[in-house]
């Protein structure tokens, strides 16, 4: 039978060390790479690299919102029942506003919401690097970096090893499941 | 308790000098700029009325940004506090440079003329207000107002220089200074740049223009920033995390100014009376309404999208560009203002508007500049100048 391995984590015992292994990790090209620990690491800002999706999401549901509101106006105002309110043009976009500002506010914060949720791989309850036993002591002293399965350059020997070499108390293997 | 902040941070020489080359090139413009009023008066005195705006709303929009941030705190506040104050104490030189604005009353207001008011049942209801004496009594104590303000707040900030915290004295004197500021800009605005149409009122016209002023003012503290940060010895205390918090509040401005500008077209657009459209019909209706898609385009829509990014506010190289923007927009926006109500067929553009401007400009800036080499370039006595300039490590 074969396991799915979700990725490799490498368990530190100082700060330090999850820095400079993070530091290296993306030196050497990984991408997919994220650090646990019990409180936040200035310097790790910039050795993680980014992978936040969610802004692009939210840009674009507000996007849609503006483009729907004005869309929606302009087919009730000018095609659908055209009527001359003291004769104003029938594509009245100065009134229109209105509702494509409310309109882009409410698909923002939609999307905001559901592509949290779709990120957080919901409905999923729990996440993989709970599989691992020591993982509850990233609450009280010990950092983690996790190299991940979906990263191009990954694999599972050739990580293992990288990561051994970065001085840590554990490396170990993520189950998916 | 004395103040111990280690550096006593002085305008770096070249800046020092900036105020000579900026006198010449005011003094130089004004002298062209009055041979063409010789030629054509009511033009200069348009041009001057709108490059007069602009740079008395720098002032004025400095006074308020030092005395909001004596109420409410932050790094940006204690970095930014002697360029704004060094802006708010050109005051008493720009109450001077009101004086030529009274020889052009009759030719900028409709108001001035009796036989026009004799005609106009809704001008002869507002004569009572609007007439000459009251209009420079009004100007009078507006500027005894601001330059009382203008004063204290300079005179107690440089106490602190010496003896140390006088938090809790600067914010008594901000609180009922904001207060006033806000009416007497609303005020001043309509007195200056609202009634040169004759039937013309918007009651968000005094917001429009404190929120103007308050965006120019960041913009020339901004562009200040960044020519002190890559100069010692400031080039040790700002860092790209006051830049931030400075562009977060510029995005602010922008909207909020998009804002109000927006309302006041959606009342008047809704309301739809002849009293009021009269504003907008030149500035709609003709080769205007491309100036006012231009501020549309530029002075909300690019900057907002561009100060999204957190990578471009930390940087001082790109948000002076965009700074630069604004800035340039400003003028444009006062020339929007202004102009069309002597135009109304179409945008003209007189070369006064250009060099009137940037003669009073150039004075501005050397007052400014010799104010600024006067103190030290830090709050050095302020109690949270520690934690605004060393928690800025990144």
């Amino acid at each position: 039978m074969t396991r799915e391995i979700w990725g490799i984590a490498a368990e530190f015992a100082d700060p330090e060390s999850l820095v400079d292994a993070a530091v290296n990790a993306r030196d050497a090209g990984y991408r997919h790479v994220e650090a646990y620990t019990p409180y936040p690491i200035k310097q790790l800002e910039a050795a993680i690299p980014d992978r936040r999706a969610l802004p692009p999401i939210v840009f674009i549901g507000g996007l849609l919102g503006f483009l729907t509101a004005w869309a929606m106006e302009f087919y009730i105002a000018v095609i659908d029942y055209p009527i001359n309110v003291g004769g104003r043009p029938l594509n009245s976009w100065p009134s229109f506003i209105v509702i494509m500002f409310e309109l882009t506010v409410l698909f923002a914060s939609v999307f905001a919401f559901v592509g949290t949720l779709a990120l957080s791989g919901f409905p999923r309850p729990n996440h993989p690097m709970f599989n691992l036993s020591r993982f509850s002591q990233v609450s009280n002293n010990r950092f983690f970096l996790c190299i991940e399965a979906s990263d191009p350059i990954f694999d599972a020997k050739e990580t293992a090893d990288f990561l051994a070499d970065m001085d840590p108390v554990e490396v170990m293997e993520v189950d998916e499941d | 308790m004395t103040p111990t902040f280690p550096l006593s941070p002085e305008l770096p020489g070249d800046l020092r000098r900036w105020w000579r080359p900026s006198l010449l090139a005011g003094v130089g413009l004004l002298a062209i700029s009055v041979i063409g009023a010789f030629f054509s008066p009511q033009q200069f005195f348009r041009s001057y009325l709108m490059g007069y705006l602009f740079w008395i709303g720098l002032a004025l929009g400095s006074m308020a940004l030092v005395m909001v941030q004596h109420l409410t705190g932050g790094a940006w506040g204690v970095v930014t506090r002697r360029v704004l104050e060094s802006a708010m104490l050109t005051l008493p030189f720009l109450a001077i440079l009101f004086v030529p604005i009274l020889f052009g009353i009759t030719d900028l207001y409709g108001w001035s003329h009796s036989d026009l008011v004799a005609r106009d049942e809704v001008m002869r209801h507002r004569a009572p207000y609007m007439n000459e004496p009251l209009f420079i009594g009004r100007a009078i104590a507006y500027f005894v107002i601001w330059i009382f303000f203008a004063y204290v707040l300079n005179r107690w900030s440089r106490r602190e220089d010496r003896i140390g915290d006088q938090t809790r004295k600067l914010a008594m004197i901000s609180a009922p200074g904001l207060i006033l500021y806000v009416f007497t800009v609303t005020f001043a605005s309509t007195d200056w740049a609202e009634s040169l149409m004759d039937h013309w009122y918007s009651t968000i016209w005094g917001f429009l223009f404190v929120v103007s002023q308050g965006l120019t003012a960041l913009c020339f503290a901004i562009i200040l920033m960044a020519l002190l940060s890559r100069r010692s010895p400031m080039s040790e205390v700002v860092r790209p995390r006051h830049f931030h918090d400075l562009g977060k509040l510029l995005l602010m401005f922008v909207m909020l100014w998009a804002y109000l500008a927006y309302s006041q077209l959606l009342i008047v657009w809704a309301g739809d009376l002849s009293d009021e459209i009269p504003w907008y019909l030149p500035r709609w209706s003709t080769s205007w309404g491309w100036v006012g898609a231009a501020l549309i385009v530029f002075q909300f829509v690019i900057p907002f999208l561009l100060l999204l990014s957190r990578p471009l506010k930390r940087s001082p190289k790109t948000l002076s560009i965009v700074v630069g923007i604004l800035i340039a927009m400003r003028f444009v926006d006062l020339f929007w203002i202004v102009m069309p109500n002597f135009h109304i067929t179409g945008l003209r553009i007189h070369w006064l508007n250009i060099t009137v401007p940037f003669a009073i400009g150039g004075m501005w800036l050397a007052v400014f500049f010799w104010q600024l080499s006067k103190r030290p370039l830090l709050p050095v006595g302020a109690p949270n100048i520690e934690q605004a300039v060393t928690h800025a490590e990144d």
